[in-house]
């Protein structure tokens, strides 16, 4: 600090940071008067609380702005723009809006998709759930290590477990190679790979942890005494588990739904590498063809914010309907949407 | 509080011999979880309509019992018979037996009204007769405007009242209630504990409590079973377990008792027993928890020491070390000359003594208590 500074400047000591570095100074054999370590401005900013959470705030604000914000508004701007001979011209236009909604193609694209999501959303959901319960009840011992074995796969790249199941499906696969050896087959099948089955049979693979994690979360949330209430009031255990256990947790069963809809139906890779002829286009395949190789930008730019606002629209729903279902009572209880839940999952022992 | 609606089972009275009509008997209950023994031999009859109470420390065992009797526990060896008849392997659901639990477990997704109702729903009883039982059920417990709300809009005195509800609209033979008054406070658990007695003599169902609080316990029960390390300490009237405590546990667990550290003990004839405190001799009636040759201390409560006129035999030389005026009583902190405390309520018409000032003190012969560990 330099003998200028102003007297108001010194150090407060409630501030651990600078506690730290006043104690450092009060160490230094040069005094106190020759503190010059510090470049003025951070005394200047930490004077003043108000440009200090500026700064604080301003950092993942600009973050968001720049990174989210500022693309999404380009998206928006592009599926306005007109192309011509191939060339992008900035001049406003509903005309990509019109192709969009007046060729069966991407209706139909964007049904398919939903399709398969609805497809992948519920056997997820009949394969997470009793999971889930198991977990949440029945595991006593080790429950830790059964949950982090259904989570550990997320850390797994998501285009090996992709390529995964072309190794089990594929003509020379592991699932042919089974067949072939049990003598249930003589010639491989070859329908397995490159079909719509495929890519829903990945697709489950992928997003039911997804499912899982909120339906856990909520389960194990629901207090032992609650069941035994019921029992105590006669219900049988399938009673309890209809009365009680089901509707407390049907927040987290539309939080998993909604992340494995919502996920699968924007999913792009799996249709690429595993789908077929009739399952390759799902609606993201095609925006990546738009953009990549047809080199039309702004209608691809239109069917992204199609796909956008269908999305907003299913979270805001979704949320909606968690919130109306959420009796716990406490606010923050309330407040838990499909994230927070997945964050509380993840977390809770 | 308006009369409750009418039972099936008419009031029983409390039966001279509780093995005519115990409607529950705990025979050699023993419960361990792994190598813990959280109850140790437990046998008990407990008598048609009574209010009996479990009191004891946390981890005597008394929580474990009253979940057995509600089915949630297995007992690892053991029966409990329901008027003579083993109930030890039925379910939670096939026992006409209710639970009011600690955290009143309301179902946070159902209304007022269709928590009460639920236990009427799960037996299939007629929607007519629900709806009727649940607002009579509602009305006892002053919460008749409140069906319509959700457990979470209530108090916590109001959701402990929505349990109570919940389980007696069953008309259950035996409630359970699981230190139900806990979160409450203190001046709302002292009228609960007045409503729930006259609720158990009103309605003739057996009322099973469970508490750690003593003066909880003396307030209400009929009965105190005082649990310690899974067994029964003692099991007696209240009054009785105050005035005539079988051990030193008991004494000290109930109310507030000097515990006199004595020097010597003999045995004299019949039921007394000479002990020596301070190089002094006192008589005191011994209790089954003392064994001569073994460590005893003399129990003697504080209202019932008084200052001593002058020195004499059954006096003790003490010094003050402190007297608190605490509104109703002046208790006096002394200390024994030769090692111990004493504490004793100074009678209201005399002047509390001073810091360090000496005086003798006695107390009824009869009111002492040669106690073991």
């Amino acid at each position: 600090m330099s003998a200028t500074s102003p007297p108001g400047d010194e150090p407060r000591p409630s501030d651990p940071g600078e506690r730290d570095s006043a104690t450092r100074e009060r160490g230094s054999p040069l005094g106190p008067s020759r503190r010059t370590a510090k470049p003025d401005w951070l005394d200047w900013v930490r004077a003043r609380p108000r440009i200090r959470t500026l700064i604080g705030a301003g950092l993942p604000v600009g973050f968001v702005t720049v990174l989210l914000l500022f693309p999404y508004l380009f998206l928006f701007a592009h599926s306005f723009f007109r192309l011509t001979n191939g060339r992008l011209t900035h001049e406003l236009t509903l005309e990509n809006y019109r192709r969009l909604f007046g060729t069966a193609l991407y209706p139909n694209t964007i049904l398919f998709s939903a399709g398969i999501a609805a497809r992948v959303t519920i056997v997820a959901l009949l394969l997470a759930y009793p999971l889930a319960y198991l977990l949440a009840f029945k595991v006593k011992r080790h429950r830790n290590l059964m949950y982090m074995a259904v989570i550990i796969p997320l850390w797994v790249s998501y285009l090996v477990r992709a390529y995964a199941w072309k190794i089990i499906l594929g003509q020379e696969g592991i699932l042919n190679g089974f067949l072939k050896w049990a003598h249930l087959i003589d010639q491989p099948v070859t329908f397995l790979l490159y079909s719509k089955w495929a890519v829903i049979i990945a697709l489950i693979h992928i997003y039911t942890p997804f499912t899982l994690m909120p339906i856990y979360a909520v389960l194990e949330a629901i207090p032992p005494a609650l069941k035994e209430a019921s029992q105590d009031l006669y219900a049988s255990r399938w009673q309890t588990f209809r009365h009680v256990v089901l509707p407390l947790s049907l927040p987290g069963v539309v939080a998993g739904c909604t992340f494995s809809f919502v996920l699968s139906m924007g999913d792009f890779i799996a249709p690429g590498l595993l789908g077929g002829n009739d399952s390759a286009l799902m609606v993201s395949n095609l925006v990546v063809s738009l953009f990549g190789v047809a080199f039309n930008w702004p209608l691809g730019a239109a069917v992204s914010v199609v796909m956008l606002v269908l999305t907003f629209t299913l979270l805001w729903l979704a949320n909606k309907i968690e919130t109306a279902m959420n009796y716990a009572g406490t606010p923050a209880r309330r407040q838990e949407t499909a994230v927070g839940a997945v964050g509380a999952g993840g977390l809770r022992k | 509080m308006r009369p409750p609606p009418p039972t099936p089972h008419t009031p029983q009275p409390l039966a001279p011999s509780h093995t005519i009509s115990s409607i529950l008997q705990l025979q050699h209950l023993i419960k361990r979880f792994d190598a813990f023994t959280a109850v140790d031999d437990l046998s008990l009859d407990i008598a048609a309509g009574e209010f009996l109470t479990f009191l004891g420390a946390s981890g005597s065992g008394k929580t474990t019992t009253l979940r057995m009797i509600a089915g949630f526990e297995r007992p690892t060896s053991g029966e409990i018979l329901m008027e003579g008849t083993s109930i030890t392997p039925l379910p939670p659901f096939k026992r006409d037996i209710n639970t009011v639990f600690q955290s009143y477990a309301l179902f946070p997704h159902m209304s007022v009204r269709d928590n009460v109702g639920y236990g009427l729903r799960m037996r299939g009883v007629p929607k007519a007769e629900i709806g009727k039982r649940v607002e009579e059920a509602l009305q006892m417990v002053q919460l008749g405007h409140l069906g319509e709300r959700a457990p979470r809009q209530l108090s916590g005195g109001q959701q402990q009242r929505v349990a109570l509800a919940r389980a007696l609209v069953n008309r259950p033979r035996v409630l359970l209630l699981d230190e139900p008054l806990g979160a409450l406070d203190l001046k709302l658990r002292k009228e609960m504990q007045l409503e729930l007695k006259q609720l158990n003599k009103l309605l003739g169902i057996t009322f099973i409590y469970v508490t750690h609080d003593q003066e909880e316990a003396l307030t209400m029960s009929d009965r105190i079973a005082l649990m310690r390390n899974g067994r029964i300490e003692q099991l007696s009237g209240p009054r009785e377990m105050y005035e005539e405590p079988v051990s030193r546990y008991v004494a000290d667990f109930i109310g507030e008792t000097n515990l006199l550290q004595t020097t010597a003990a003999r045995r004299l004839g019949g039921s007394a027993a000479r002990l020596t405190i301070a190089g002094r001799e006192f008589e005191a009636s011994a209790t089954p928890s003392w064994v001569e040759g073994k460590p005893a201390w003399l129990a003697v409560r504080p209202e019932h020491v008084r200052p001593a006129s002058a020195d004499g035999p059954g006096s003790l030389p003490v010094t003050v070390v402190d007297a608190v005026f605490t509104g109703v009583i002046t208790r006096v902190h002394t200390t024994i000359d030769g090692g111990g405390h004493l504490v004793l309520h100074w009678p209201a018409e005399r002047l509390a003594p001073e810091a360090g000032a000496t005086l003798m003190v006695t107390w009824p012969t009869e009111r002492g208590r040669c106690v073991g560990d």
